[in-house]
């Protein structure tokens, strides 16, 4: 894999995404913050609302794929080769993660506000 | 070895992408702009003429650039074979010139009518004469419907005429006409000129698009598929033509080799051939017209055109020196884009390659700077077989396969992920080469 470069995935998103890329980026580098600050505001991880938050994720990772056909007019069926089933996990990975981890933000998030809201009453 | 090349492609092209441009480590791909005086004449606004003029603004300062077109609009033409085949609509392909033109460059909206490279100067069309220090020809060419007898351009869309490369209107056409076709099944007929031609691999795909959709309305069993072609073999480059032929074997297209299109009979549906065994007729319910391409005719009468009597001096393809660009016999001008008499490689995807090459040339001209800059005929076909997959063909001036990715995408390989990339990045890649990111 001597030829197997990370400046070639990245040379290809930004073809693909434009500036979305960058958006998309950012938006996982604030989804991330939010993760480690709720780790950090919990004292870990909350088990019962990571788990649910995984399950709406492998739906999210579905979804991904779904709307990547989509936009591209084709179906799972035109999926052919290896690196085709290689770049569909791809985008389901991405998908999936994702998505739980902007479920598990969302969700502390609220939780802590509610929390914050009932502290005041 | 030949990883060492691809990578090198690869990183010229990651440092290309803009990714690069906002970080200071990529100072390496954008030299420092050399100051100079010098007035450059680019002739055409088109993929290659913006380009060019986009690059030489990055890389000059001071220099007196113009832009000589009269066209207002641009025409994104890898997508007119996605308007014809009813995947994107005609917007997707126009767009406006002066999108793509930069601040400092000066444009002339009006055509070159002459070139006088001995006096170092262009005429336009309203007489006005514009001398120049250098000068890059980039006019394209020009689709010769009138050497096809009883073809009509007004015509396109109706009675079963198609014509995908005429403009995103008459794509659009195409695609009514190719649709209703497909609701009805019957007997379609495709080829290709025996001219030079922009993106050889267009007619291929409308040819598997046609039959994709033609299965995808349950009517391929009651339609026959013709392909005419001008020579021996689909495709000049002898690996891709013969996996062309065994997937036309594979998806039932009949292939007629060394017919070239001499007439057409609107009304009667009947296409005309000039064939080994004399004038053959193919009747048709759809067809998909592809007519000679020639350089424009200023360029034609111009001393730039090879002198060889060759079939490329026939047609005007302007002599340049293939892998510099540089004129053979005027030092000063370079040909980028379709109107290059190059072999291969009418396509978007060398202007990419070739007007680097070019404008580090003529730069270091002016900066008084040897320059090694080479083009070594790289261009690219991402060939459509069907919706929703692609082969990414790329190869070069000796018919070498030069993937991008090589071992990862699998050239000869009907590929999702080719498909992906021909559908999402390519007009991407495209925009950032018009405005010189790319
Ligand atoms: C149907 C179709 C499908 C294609 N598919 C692909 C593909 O998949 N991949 C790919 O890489 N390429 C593809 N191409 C080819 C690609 O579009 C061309 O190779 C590319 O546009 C060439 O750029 P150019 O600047 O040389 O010519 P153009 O983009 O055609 O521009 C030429 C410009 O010169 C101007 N001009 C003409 N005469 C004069 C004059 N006398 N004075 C001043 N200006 C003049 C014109 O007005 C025009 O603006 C396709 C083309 C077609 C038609």
């Amino acid at each position: 894999m001597q030829n197997f470069d990370p400046a070639m995935f990245v040379a290809v998103l930004d073809e693909m995404l434009g500036p979305l890329l960058w958006v998309l980026v950012v938006g996982s580098i604030v989804a991330t913050l939010a993760f480690l600050w709720l780790l950090i505001r919990d004292r870990g991880l909350v088990s019962r609302r990571f788990v649910v938050s995984e399950l709406v994720g492998v739906a999210g990772g579905f979804g991904a794929v779904l709307f990547m056909q989509l936009i591209t007019h084709s179906g799972l069926s035109d999926v052919g080769g290896p690196v085709d089933w290689l770049l569909v996990v791809l985008i389901w990975l991405i998908g999936t993660v994702g998505t739980t981890v902007v479920v598990y933000d969302l969700w502390g998030l609220w939780a802590g506000r509610r929390a914050l809201l009932g502290d005041h009453a | 070895m030949e990883v060492g090349l691809d990578r090198r492609r690869l990183l010229q092209a990651v440092a290309a992408s803009g990714l690069v441009a906002t970080t200071p480590t990529g100072s390496a791909a954008t030299p420092a702009p050399v100051r100079s005086r010098a007035k450059i004449v680019v002739a055409g606004a088109g993929a290659a003429g913006l380009a060019t003029a986009s690059r030489l603004a990055r890389r000059l300062d001071g220099a007196e650039i113009v832009l000589v077109d009269a066209k207002r609009e641009h025409w994104y033409q890898p997508g007119f074979t996605l308007v014809a085949a009813g995947l994107k609509p005609e917007r997707y392909v126009v767009s406006g010139t002066a999108d793509y033109v930069p601040r400092d460059v000066t444009r002339v909206e009006e055509m070159v009518a002459a070139f006088d490279p001995e006096k170092r100067a262009v005429e336009t069309s309203s007489g006005r004469r514009i001398g120049y220090d250098y000068l890059v020809v980039a006019t394209g060419l020009v689709l010769d419907y009138g050497a096809i007898d009883g073809m009509d351009t007004d015509r396109i869309g109706e009675n079963g005429l198609g014509s995908h490369y005429a403009g995103p209107d008459a794509a659009a056409r195409t695609w009514a006409a190719m649709s209703r076709f497909a609701d009805a099944g019957g007997e379609a007929v495709f080829g290709r000129p025996a001219t030079e031609m922009k993106c050889a691999g267009a007619p291929l795909k409308y040819t598997f698009l046609t039959d994709d959709i033609l299965r995808r309305r349950g009517n391929r069993s009651r339609s026959k598929l013709t392909y005419a072609a001008h020579s021996g073999a689909l495709f000049s480059v002898p690996v891709v033509a013969e996996k062309v032929r065994m997937l036309f074997a594979d998806r039932g297209v009949e292939t007629r080799h060394h017919h070239v299109m001499t007439g057409i009979d609107i009304d009667r549906r009947i296409a005309r051939y000039a064939a080994p065994t004399g004038e053959t007729e193919l009747g048709y319910d759809f067809i998909n017209v592809i007519p000679p391409m020639r350089a424009p005719e200023p360029v034609r009468q111009s001393p730039l055109p090879w002198k060889d009597g060759s079939a490329w001096a026939r047609d005007g393809w302007v002599e340049v020196d293939k892998h510099t660009m540089r004129h053979n016999r005027y030092p000063d001008v370079f040909t980028v884009g379709d109107v290059a008499g190059v072999p291969k490689g009418k396509t978007a995807a060398s202007v990419k390659w070739q007007v680097p090459v070019a404008v580090d040339r003529l730069v270091a001209d002016l900066a008084g700077e040897p320059c090694d800059s080479i083009y070594d005929g790289y261009t690219s076909c991402p060939l459509i077989t069907k919706i929703g997959r692609a082969m990414l063909i790329e190869f070069n001036y000796d018919d070498n396969l030069t993937p991008s990715f090589p071992r990862v995408i699998a050239p000869l390989e009907e590929l999702w992920i080719s498909w992906v990339i021909k559908e999402t990045a390519l007009k991407l890649t495209y925009l950032a080469m018009l405005r010189g990111q790319a």
